[in-house]
C-alpha cells in the first residue's frame, strides 16, 4: 500500500478530531479528541518514515507518544480538580474568567 | 510474518492493501462514531478501536516496535486512564445536546471542511514518494535501530522527555491531592453523629422486606414507611407493595439526566447499604 493512504487517512482522522475538539462539550471526551489528534500524527510520522526508508519519523512518533501520555495525566488530574470543585466535567461550566 | 505486511510478494500486496482498506474504514467509521455517540464511555470504546486499528497499520507500515507501544502504552494505559476517571466522575456522564453558543456545530463543521480541503491541497501538491524498500531498520533490525537513535542522536530529547515525566507525574499528584480541611474525625465523633441523627443502624439496601427482592424495590422500613433513597439514583424506584412481575418494564428507565453533563439530580447519592453521614 502507497504511503499516500496511510497520509490520507491519517488528514481524515486529524479533522475528525479537530471537530470533536470543537463540538463536543465533556471535557474527557475532549481529551479523547485530541488523542485521537495526536494519533494520527503519529500514522503520518510513520508513514513519512516508510517512504524515506529510516527510522527518524518512529523515533518522533515515540516522543509524540510520550509527550501524549504526560499531557493526558496531567489534563485529566485537572479535570479531576475541575470536577471536585464545580461537580460537572463541561467545559461549558469552567466560564469563571468569562467577565 | 513481518515482512508479509510490510509488502513483499504480490500476493502479499494483495493482502496488505485488503487489510489497509478494512482497516482504514474501521478506524474512520469508529473516529466518526467517537464524535458521534454522546456517552464517554462509549467514546473510549470506539478510541480503543482507532488505536488498536493504527497498532496495526504501524506494523504493515514496518514499524512493529511502535505498535507494540501503542497497543500497551495508549490502548492499555491511557484508555485506562481515561475510563478511570469516567468511573470517577461518573458513569453516566455525557454530553448536553443544546448549543451555547449559537451556530457553534455549523462553524466547526466549515472549520473542518476547510482545515481538510487545505490539507488535502497540501498533500496533493506534496510529492509523496513509493515506500521505500524493505530495509533491516524497518525489518528485523527495527527495535536496535531505534534504540541506536534514541541514544547517540536523540538522546537529548530523550533526557528531557524523562524530566518531563517526572514533572507530570509531580503534577498530577499535586492537582490531585486535596488537603483535608478539617481533621478526620474519630470513631467516638461519629458514633455521637449517628446518634444524634437518629438512626443507628446502616441505612437499608433496597429489597429488604418488599415482597420482590430487587435493586429497584425500595426497602420497607420496620414501621412500614418505604425508604426511598435506598434505590440507587440512575433505577426509578418501584413500588415494593406491588408483586413481583416476569416481565420486563418496556420503557428502560432514562439515565441521562436531561441537563446533560451532571448525573441526574438526587438530593444525596446514596449507594446501598450505606450510612449517610
Amino acid at each position: 500500500m502507497s504511503p499516500v493512504h496511510y497520509v490520507a487517512l491519517a488528514v481524515i482522522l486529524f479533522v475528525i478530531g479537530g471537530v470533536g475538539v470543537l463540538v463536543r462539550r465533556n471535557a474527557i471526551v475532549v481529551f479523547m479528541c485530541i488523542e485521537l489528534m495526536l494519533n494520527a500524527c503519529n500514522l503520518a510520522f510513520v508513514a513519512f518514515a516508510r517512504v524515506h526508508g529510516n527510522l527518524n519519523g518512529q523515533v518522533i512518533a515515540f516522543f509524540v507518544m510520550v509527550v501524549a501520555a504526560a499531557e493526558v495525566v496531567v489534563g485529566l488530574a485537572i479535570l479531576m480538580a475541575i470536577y471536585r470543585a464545580r461537580r460537572s466535567a463541561s467545559v461549558d461550566d469552567a466560564n469563571l474568567l468569562k467577565y | 510474518m513481518r515482512h508479509v505486511l510490510a509488502g513483499g510478494t504480490s500476493t502479499d500486496f494483495v493482502a496488505g492493501e485488503t487489510l489497509y482498506w478494512i482497516l482504514a474504514v474501521l478506524a474512520v467509521s469508529a473516529a466518526l462514531a467517537m464524535i458521534l455517540v454522546r456517552r464517554a464511555v462509549h467514546c473510549a470504546i470506539m478510541l480503543a478501536i482507532v488505536m488498536l486499528c493504527l497498532a496495526t497499520m504501524y506494523a504493515m507500515l514496518g514499524a512493529p516496535f511502535l505498535a507494540f507501544v501503542q497497543i500497551i502504552v495508549y490502548t492499555g494505559a491511557v484508555l485506562m486512564l481515561f475510563l478511570f476517571v469516567i468511573m470517577l466522575i461518573g458513569i453516566s456522564s455525557s454530553d448536553s445536546i443544546v448549543e451555547t453558543i449559537k451556530g457553534q456545530r455549523m462553524a466547526a463543521g466549515l472549520a473542518a471542511i476547510g482545515l481538510f480541503v487545505l490539507l488535502a491541497i497540501g498533500i496533493g501538491h506534496a510529492s509523496i514518494g513509493p515506500a521505500a524498500p524493505v530495509t533491516a531498520a524497518n525489518n528485523v533490525d527495527n527495535l536496535s535501530g531505534i534504540a541506536q537513535l534514541i541514544f547517540t542522536t536523540y538522546v537529548f530529547p530523550f533526557e528531557v522527555t524523562g524530566a518531563l515525566l517526572i514533572t507530570a507525574a509531580v503534577g498530577a499528584m499535586v492537582l490531585a491531592h486535596r488537603e483535608r480541611a478539617e481533621p478526620r474525625p474519630n470513631q467516638r465523633e461519629l458514633a455521637a453523629r449517628r446518634l444524634a441523627a437518629g438512626h443507628l443502624a446502616p441505612s437499608p439496601p433496597p429489597g429488604v422486606y418488599a415482597l420482590a427482592d430487587a435493586a429497584d424495590r425500595p426497602a420497607l422500613l420496620p414501621d412500614g414507611r418505604t425508604a426511598e433513597d435506598s434505590v440507587s439514583s440512575v433505577l426509578s424506584p418501584r413500588d415494593p407493595n406491588e408483586a413481583p412481575r416476569i416481565v420486563r418494564p418496556e420503557k428502560t428507565p432514562e439515565i441521562t439526566g436531561g441537563s446533560g453533563e451532571r448525573e441526574p439530580e438526587p438530593a444525596s447519592p446514596v449507594t446501598p447499604g450505606r450510612t449517610e453521614p
